[in-house]
């Protein structure tokens, strides 16, 4: 029977299936970070357990780093604390790799992973943290899990999952100039809303997501959490393998070889069946801007913010009233009315190296707007730090009066000083725009890194297919 | 993990959709490495008119008169009724430990999101969910009669109103249920398994080598 990708990556993970389906899936790769991590090492030890196989674990320090003066440590005592017990669980338990604070490689979890060749096709990835979809792009099946299924990962393995149902996004078209991975994810959210992928693993395929580089596909993925499926993904090709020759812990010689050929089978197969098809066209995808505090609550650049008098559904029409409340906006407005007061270019979302370019590129040669209080870019990974410089991405951010920090979550989730304050409305090119998610009484705006960019210059919202 | 098999409780309705973690338990106390001492942050951005951070003291703190859970007629409600995609958003594992620790054992929502649903389960809070028609009748009941109580009962697989007027069932797979049923420890559970997995480890290691080098 044909199949599709998840199931072909489900098959060779099942370990036993209890009779009402319940399985024990087997995982290759365990992502571990501070904040989700104390208490499963704490739980593990306090059961008097081993870990099973410490060395499939990649670990980091990257929610509660601060990005600025890293000579001065990190200041606050409790997050200090959260980074130290990593440090300390690691050595005591050991990993395949771990890179600490201060580490030239620490970064996003979800960065370092593919950049070190540690996310490669057909593994099973997880990691206590949802945007753990993000590795789904290398046709893994990668979800995030809680805390205690950290726990049960590091004592047995393993995890107890129930099979999802297959559904498949498919964008076809080629997408206009402008028009990012963002963007598909944004429209994607908007037309099946938060819970549309809720109990699928989504497959991203179509000519659209067959041209995008492994950095958009990873954007593509880490936003499957975000329209409520717990896994994304993207068919092995060229791209994939390219991308992780030569990659740190990648597989070498004759070993990359037999990998290879083996990871050139993990594509669905023709006619294989999926529980449910959503076609985008790419060429109709316009740059988004959300305007609410979900990101279901989205328009393109040149429409407007909803009005909810014509809304029927009562429950909906409530929530769209009081995210206008919280998020200061009227019915009606054009997209391109909305003034922001920070900007934020980051998170597992956009922090790669081609965003940076891409935000780059826009800001080339101008200035932030004197209405905007802060703009800043934080790179995913020291590593990715590091080739931005290379390329002098660093001197046009800052010559355009942004700031050009160290790397980390930073205010995508503002656990660190990077947040907004009450009221202040930011472009952001993380991925939750939540009510507080980047500081009490934030408001946040989910766009791609060059409408970030555009926004930074203008001061508000700006259509980037026509403002180069 | 303690057992779950039938709880009578007060209803604390919550209406809105789409409540997402960062508002059940906003970051600042993700900080935290203990597991416990959440539930005076619940909801602490609708929940106070003050700003929270970690360690202020609950007497310290200005309540939100009007938000819903400090209103007198819920305080002591074991069980949340909420809308559609209940805990949408992260993983942390915090959403759950601090509406237990507030004192909440079961929700009813017509979904969740699945990261929170499954974190909920293992922390012995279940997670119930029923039509959108059935939790709209429940969001009128619970509004139209102070000191609206439900009986859920695990084994039954049933949601009812203390009179029996109206009994909803609701699913749960079976092997959840169990766990539940018996506060079984799903770790020990799964090493009973260890062979199994040390033999599926052997094969997998042939297959693909490069994942163990
Ligand atoms: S960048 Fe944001 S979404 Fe990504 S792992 Fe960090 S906090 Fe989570």
């Amino acid at each position: 029977m044909p199949q599709t990708l998840y199931d072909k990556l489900w098959d060779s993970h099942v370990v036993r299936t209890e009779p009402d389906g319940t399985a024990l899936i087997y995982i290759d790769r365990h992502l571990v970070h501070e904040v989700t991590s104390p208490q499963a090492f704490e739980g593990l030890k306090l059961a008097h357990r081993k870990p099973w196989r410490m060395d499939s674990v990649v670990a980091t320090a990257d929610h509660n780093t601060p990005t600025t003066d890293w000579d001065k440590g990190i200041e606050d005592p409790i997050s200090r604390l959260q980074v130290e017990t990593l440090d300390a669980n690691i050595s005591e338990f050991g990993a395949k790799a771990y890179f600490p604070f201060l580490d030239r490689r620490q970064g996003i979890v979800h960065v370092i992973g593919p950049e070190q060749g540690a996310t490669l096709p057909g593994m099973t990835v997880v990691c206590g943290d949802s945007h753990t979809s993000t590795h789904g792009a290398f046709a893994c099946l990668a979800h995030g899990i809680g805390t205690s299924e950290v726990e049960h990962v590091l004592a047995t393995q393993c995890l107890v999952q129930k099979k999802m149902k297959n559904m498949l996004v498919e964008v076809d078209g080629s997408l206009g100039r402008g028009v990012t991975a963002k963007d598909i994810a944004l429209a994607l959210i908007g037309q099946i809303g938060t819970a549309g992928g809720t109990g699928y693993a989504i497959e991203f395929g179509g000519s659209a997501v067959r041209g995008l580089s492994m950095e958009g596909r990873m954007t593509l993925c880490n936003m499957a959490i975000e329209a409520g499926a717990r896994a994304g993904m993207v068919a092995v090709d060229d791209a994939t393998i390219n991308y992780l020759k030569g990659r740190t812990f990648a597989p070498e010689g004759a070993m990359w070889d037999q990998a290879v050929r083996y990871w050139r089978t993990l594509r669905s197969d023709d006619n294989a069946a999926f529980d449910l098809v959503v076609r985008l066209s790419g060429s109709e995808i316009k740059p988004q801007v959300t305007w609410g505090t979900s990101p279901e609550m989205v328009i393109p650049v040149d429409g407007r913010v909803p009005d909810p008098e014509k809304e029927r559904d009562e429950v909906r029409r409530e929530g769209m009233e009081r995210a206008l409340v919280y998020m200061g906006l009227e019915p009606n407005m054009a997209a391109s009315d909305i003034t922001i007061d920070k900007v934020f270019i980051g998170s597992c979302t956009n922090s790669r190296i081609e965003d940076l370019r891409a935000a780059a590129e826009v800001v080339k040669g101008k200035h932030v707007a004197p209405t905007v209080r802060l703009a800043m870019v934080v790179p995913g990974s020291g590593l990715v730090k590091e080739q931005a410089e290379k390329e002098g991405l660093d001197r046009i951010f800052s010559e355009a009066g942004f700031e050009w920090r160290q790397p980390g979550c930073s205010m995508c989730l503002a656990m660190n000083n990077d947040r907004l304050e009450p009221g202040e409305r930011c472009a952001s090119t993380s991925n939750r725009n939540f009510e507080g998610r980047q500081g009490a009484g934030g408001r946040t705006h989910l766009v791609s890194p060059a409408m970030a960019a555009g926004a930074a210059i203008a001061g508000h919202f700006v259509d980037v297919r026509s403002a180069r | 993990m303690e057992k779950f098999t039938r709880l009578e409780g007060l209803v604390a309705p919550l209406d809105r959709a789409n409540v997402d973690t960062d508002a059940i338990i906003p970051k600042q106390f993700l900080k935290s490495i203990k597991r416990s001492g959440f539930g005076v942050n619940l909801f602490d951005a609708w929940r106070f008119l003050d700003h929270g951070e970690p360690g202020m003291e609950l007497a310290s703190r200005q309540p939100n008169p009007d938000f819903v859970l400090n209103q007198p007629r819920y305080k002591g409600a074991s069980i949340l009724l909420a809308r559609k995609n209940f805990g949408c958003g992260s993983s942390r594992e915090h959403a759950p430990w601090a509406l237990g620790d507030y004192g909440f054992k079961a929700m009813i929502a017509p979904s969740y999101g699945e990261i929170f649903y499954n974190n909920s389960l293992k922390n012995g809070l279940l997670p119930i969910v029923l039509t959108e028609v059935e939790v709209d009748s429940l969001f009128h009941d619970v509004e139209a009669f102070p000191g609206f109580r439900l009986v859920i009962d695990l084994e039954q697989q049933t949601v009812s109103t203390m009179d029996g007027s109206k009994v909803f069932r609701f699913q749960i797979d079976p092997s959840r249920k169990h766990s539940l049923v018996h506060g079984l420890d799903e770790i020990g559970t799964t090493l009973q398994h260890a062979d199994e997995i040390r033999a599926f480890e052997d094969k997998h290691k042939s297959r693909q080598p490069w994942l163990f080098s």
